[in-house]
C-alpha cells in the first residue's frame, strides 16, 4: 500500500520557493529519512503531509487530502516535531487523560508501560521535566497510538547520545513493524544510518537524491587512496574528494569495487559523507553551470 | 429474518452513537483541557467570593450589630447581596476578556499548537471549545459561585438576626429567589448574548495577532473612532461601542438600577426582537468563522 504519494508538490512563501515540485512515494513498512540543509524545505514538506499548510500539486496521505481532512487523517498519523511541543503547563497524567479522551486508537495501558521504564512521574508538569524526558513522554504517547504513519521532524534535537540511542532503539524494538511507516528528518544522520530503509536528500525545495539503503550500500563506495595512486583514482571519476590527514578520500558512485580495491582501502560511506558530496555538487547555480 | 431486521436498526443506532461520541468526546476533552490550562476561570471568581464573604463576616460580627435600629440593621445585612453578586460577575467578566485574548494566541506562542494539531481534533472543535469558555463555562461558574456565596451570606445573616431576636422570616424573602432568576436572565441576555461580539472579536484577535494581542484588540476600534471623528466629526461608532458596553437598553430598560434588582422589569420579547442583538450575533459569528480559518492556516509564532 502506498502511504504517501506526492506529485509536483509546490509551496512558496511570497517569492521564496520552499518546495519546487517534489515527487515522493512512500510505501507501507518503510522508514524514510529526509536529509537536507537548513531551509531545504524538509519541514515544509512534512507540514504539507500533516495538513498543517496548504500546497499546490497533488498529495495523498493514506488516500486522503491532508489539508482538507487533517482531523480524520490524524487518527492514523502521529507526529513529533523538532522542538518539544508538549505544552509546558500540562501534567503527565493530564497528557495521558487528554490523548486517551480524544484519540480512538490510543492504548493507555501501553503508554503507562512505556512510562514505567522511565523516571517520569505522573504528577510532574512538562515544564519540570528535562528535555530528554519530554521526548520520552512524547514518544511514549505516540508509540501507544496504533497509527499507520509516524512523522518525526528533528525528534532528537538537543538530546544527549544516550537519549538519542534509546529513542531509535525503542522505536525499532517496541514500535516499528512492517505495517507501519516512518518518515524522519534529522541533522544527526549518523544516528539513523542503520535505522532507515530509504534515503532522500532534498535541497532548495528539490529532491536531489533518492535511493533505498540497499542501493546505497551497493552504489556508493569510499576509498582512502594511497597518495601515489590519486591520479589513477581520479581517472575513475569520483563524485567527491576530500583530504583527511593528508590522505585523499574519494567517493564513487557505481564504480567497480575490485578496481577500487587496488587503489586503497574500500568501505561504504556514511550518509553524512555522501550528503556532503551530493550537496557540494548541488551547492550553487554557478558550480552547476561549470560542470 | 427476524434477527436480521433486528440487527439493522441496532447497527444504525450504534453508528449514530459512535458518530455522536466522535464529535462530543473531543469537544468534552478540549473544554476540560482549557480548564486545566486556565485555572483562573474558577479561581478568580472563587477568590473574589472568599474575600466578599470575609468582609461580610466582619460586618455581621461588628458593624451591623452595633446599629441599635433594627430596620437599619437588617438593611445593613441585606445590602451586600447585590454588591457581592456584582463583584463576582465583574471578576468573571474580566477573566473572560483575558482568557479570550490568550485563547488562540498562547498555543501558537509556546508551539504546543503542533501537538494539538497532531491529534484527531478538528479546528472547529478547538475553536468551539475555546469559545465555550466565555460564552458558557464562565457565566455558569459565576452563577454557581454567586448562588453559593449569597446562600452563605443569607445563612450568616439569619444566624445574626436570630441572635438579635428579629423575625427570621423577613430574611428569606421571596425576592431572593426572584433575584436568582433575574441574575440568570441578566447573565444570558447581557453577559452572553449582548457581549458576544466582544468575545468574538477578542478570540479573532488572539488567533490573528503575532504579539501584543491586547494592543491589536484595542487599537482598531480606537482608530475607527478617531478617523470617524476627524473625517466626519461624528461619534456614531464610539456611541455604538458605549451602548454595547453599558449592557444594552433592550435587555435592561430601567436605567440606574442594578440589573438583578427585583424592581427591574423583564422584557425578553423586546430584547429578542431588537435588531442590535441579532446584528451583534451575526458579527460574532463572522468573527468566529474568521478565527476558525486563521486557526487552520496559522502555525507556531
Amino acid at each position: 500500500m502506498t502511504v504517501i504519494e506526492a506529485r509536483g508538490l509546490r509551496k512558496a512563501f511570497g517569492t521564496t520557493v520552499a518546495l519546487d515540485g517534489i515527487n515522493l512515494r512512500v510505501e507501507e513498512g518503510h522508514i524514510l529519512g529526509v536529509i537536507g540543509p537548513n531551509g531545504a524545505g524538509k519541514t515544509t514538506a512534512l507540514n504539507a503531509i500533516l495538513g498543517l499548510t496548504p500546497y499546490q500539486g497533488e498529495l495523498r496521505v493514506l488516500g486522503r487530502d491532508p489539508w482538507t481532512e487533517r482531523d480524520q487523517l490524524m487518527r492514523d498519523v502521529c507526529f513529533i516535531a523538532d522542538v518539544a511541543v508538549l505544552p509546558r503547563w500540562m501534567r503527565v497524567s493530564q497528557a495521558l487523560d487528554y490523548v486517551a479522551g480524544v484519540h480512538p486508537r490510543f492504548d493507555r495501558a501501553k503508554a503507562e508501560g512505556f512510562l514505567a521504564k522511565t523516571d517520569i512521574r505522573r504528577a510532574s508538569r512538562v515544564r519540570e521535566l528535562s528535555k530528554g524526558m519530554v521526548t520520552q513522554l512524547h514518544l511514549s504517547l505516540v508509540m501507544a497510538i496504533d497509527a499507520k504513519l509516524l512523522v518525526l521532524d528533528e525528534p532528537t534535537l538537543g538530546l544527549d547520545i544516550l537519549y538519542r540511542k534509546q529513542f531509535y532503539d525503542s522505536l525499532l524494538n517496541d514500535y516499528f513493524d512492517r505495517s507501519r511507516t516512518i518518515v524522519v528528518t534529522t541533522h544527526q544522520v549518523e544516528d539513523v544510518q542503520n535505522v532507515l530503509t530509504d534515503l532522500m536528500f532534498i535541497n532548495r525545495g528539490r529532491v536531489v537524491l533518492e535511493c533505498s539503503m540497499e542501493d546505497f550500500e551497493l552504489r556508493y563506495v569510499e576509498v582512502t587512496v594511497h597518495p601515489e595512486r590519486v591520479a589513477a583514482a581520479r581517472a575513475l571519476k569520483p563524485i567527491h574528494e576530500r583530504q583527511v590527514l593528508g590522505r585523499g578520500i574519494l567517493l564513487f558512485d557505481r564504480a567497480d569495487r575490485q578496481q577500487l580495491g587496488a587503489l586503497g582501502e574500500v568501505r561504504t560511506p556514511s550518509i553524512s559523507d555522501l550528503f556532503v558530496a551530493v550537496m557540494g555538487n548541488h551547492a550553487g547555480p554557478a558550480q552547476g553551470a561549470a560542470r | 429474518m427476524n434477527t436480521q431486521s433486528n440487527a439493522v436498526p441496532e447497527s444504525v443506532g450504534s453508528q449514530v452513537t459512535a458518530a455522536a461520541t466522535s464529535v462530543t468526546r473531543p469537544l468534552y476533552w478540549s473544554v476540560r483541557r482549557e480548564l486545566w490550562e486556565n485555572r483562573s476561570i474558577y479561581i478568580a471568581p472563587l477568590a473574589v467570593a472568599a474575600v466578599t464573604l470575609f468582609g461580610y463576616l466582619i460586618a455581621t460580627m461588628g458593624y451591623a450589630l452595633s446599629t441599635p435600629d433594627m430596620a437599619q440593621r437588617r438593611a445593613a445585612l441585606e445590602e451586600p447581596y447585590s454588591f457581592a453578586t456584582a463583584l463576582i460577575m465583574g471578576a468573571a467578566f474580566v477573566v473572560s476578556v483575558f482568557y479570550s485574548l490568550e485563547a488562540l494566541h498562547s498555543e501558537r506562542r509556546d508551539r504546543s499548537i503542533l501537538f494539538w494539531k497532531s491529534l484527531p481534533v478538528s479546528d472547529l472543535t478547538t475553536v468551539l471549545s475555546k469559545a465555550s469558555i466565555p460564552f458558557i463555562v464562565l457565566p455558569l461558574v459565576a452563577f454557581a459561585i454567586v448562588v453559593v456565596t449569597v446562600s452563605i451570606m443569607l445563612l450568616l445573616s439569619t444566624l445574626v438576626l436570630l441572635g438579635s431576636g428579629i423575625s427570621v422570616a423577613t430574611a428569606w424573602k421571596p425576592e431572593l429567589f426572584r433575584m436568582g432568576l433575574m441574575l440568570l436572565y441578566h447573565l444570558i441576555t447581557v453577559h452572553i448574548l449582548w457581549y458576544a461580539p466582544f468575545y468574538g472579536w477578542l478570540l479573532l484577535v488572539s488567533a490573528w495577532a503575532r504579539r501584543a494581542a491586547f494592543l491589536w484588540a484595542a487599537l482598531p476600534p480606537l482608530a475607527i473612532c478617531a478617523v470617524e471623528k476627524i473625517a466626519f466629526n461624528t461619534t456614531h461608532f464610539a456611541a455604538m461601542l458605549l451602548e454595547r458596553v453599558q449592557g444594552g437598553a433592550e435587555a435592561v430598560p430601567v436605567h440606574g438600577t442594578m440589573p438583578f434588582d427585583p424592581m427591574t422589569h423583564l422584557t425578553p420579547v423586546r430584547f429578542l426582537s431588537s435588531p442590535g442583538l441579532w446584528i451583534g450575533l451575526i458579527i460574532t459569528a463572522g468573527f468566529l468563522v474568521a478565527a476558525l480559518r486563521l486557526r487552520r492556516y496559522q502555525g507556531p509564532i
